[in-house]
């Protein structure tokens, strides 16, 4: 991380907690960490995005979940993303994403708003 | 292959860590294990459990998703090499980091078990967008994709271990990632090395 992006996180944690406009062109940039355990449309290490907001937690058909996800009881929006992306472990203790998290309000905002948008993009209704 | 060489630094992790130096020498000689300084550093990680510090739940799930991406990053590198689109000399590229990520794998794998685990299989089928890799360059910037996100699972990887000594092991596999994408970078013409931050 950068150091501006290190002051950006100190800065966000003390901002007011609105929720923020994410930019799905830079969100897109952001997922490219995602890109060696999850793909929009199909399974692998992670389980697939496509459909992601407004699913179940731990519900994708074909996909071996940890039992603390199959147990976390909420549906993907974007405040639930937001809480599970700062901090996977935290969020759901047990998850198989052994992942820091994303730590920048922002970038989470940005990485949020490209998943909803793909998940109206050709890539996810062909599927 | 230099990936064979035995650094100074392991032997001088082995030094620090003389009783159990006898049982790690059968360990890795019996598997015929490349004594890299990530291996040291992954089964140095199993004495610090041994001493009750920390249940190893949390880090062993960690591994197992590292180990699960690697396997499919091995599986992936077959699919690039078979294609018939690369030429040499980036087919050799695609066969040394292949084995690069099968060294991970193995290691992985064994930690995993020296933590009382049980480290994920490789899956019988892989899914690769094929469809979308009609071309040499197409190959390349699908690995250079997976390379990156290998590099960013690594740096999210390193600060989530209870134990240091797999902090430290994942950081060392993130410098061979980095040095994948960076290689497949140049391989396609783009900046190597894009940025002074990885994220
Ligand atoms: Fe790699």
């Amino acid at each position: 991380m950068s150091a501006a992006a290190v002051l950006a996180v100190v800065v966000g944690a003390a901002a007011a907690k609105g929720e923020l406009t994410g930019d799905p062109k830079a969100g897109e940039a952001i997922y490219a960490r995602c890109f060696a355990c999850h793909a929009l449309a199909y399974n692998r290490t992670g389980p697939k995005h496509c459909g992601l907001l407004g699913r179940r937690a731990g519900s994708v058909a074909g996909f071996e979940y940890s039992a603390a996800m199959k147990r976390a009881n909420w549906v993907w929006n974007r405040q639930t993303l937001d809480r599970f992306l700062a901090d996977p472990l935290k969020a759901v203790p047990g998850t198989t994403m052994g992942y820091a998290g994303v730590k920048d309000r922002q970038e989470r905002a940005d990485l949020i708003a490209y998943i909803e948008q793909a998940g109206r993009s050709e890539v996810c209704r062909a599927r | 292959m230099s990936s064979r060489i035995q650094s100074p630094d392991a032997s001088l992790s082995l030094a620090s860590d003389a009783p159990n130096l006898e049982t790690r020498r059968s360990f890795l000689g019996k598997s015929g294990l490349v004594l890299s300084g990530a291996a040291v550093a992954l089964l140095a990680g199993r004495d610090v459990l041994a001493k009750g510090n920390r249940p190893a739940g949390s880090d062993v799930n960690v591994l197992n998703s590292a180990l699960g991406a690697e396997l499919e990053a091995i599986a992936a590198y077959q699919v690039g090499a078979e294609s018939g689109l690369l030429q040499k000399p980036v087919l050799n590229l695609a066969v040394t980091f292949q084995g690069h990520h099968k060294e991970h794998a193995d290691v992985l794998a064994k930690t995993i078990i020296k933590l009382g685990g049980q480290p994920v299989s490789a899956k019988e089928k892989y899914t690769f967008p094929v469809e979308t890799l009609k071309t040499q360059s197409d190959v390349l910037r699908f690995a250079a994709m997976l390379e990156k996100g290998a590099v960013s699972a690594y740096l999210g990887a390193v600060p989530v271990f209870e134990n240091r000594d797999l902090a430290k092991a994942a950081a060392s596999i993130l410098g061979d990632e980095a040095m994948h994408w960076a290689i497949l970078r140049n391989a396609l013409g783009d900046a190597p090395v894009p940025a002074a931050f990885m994220s």
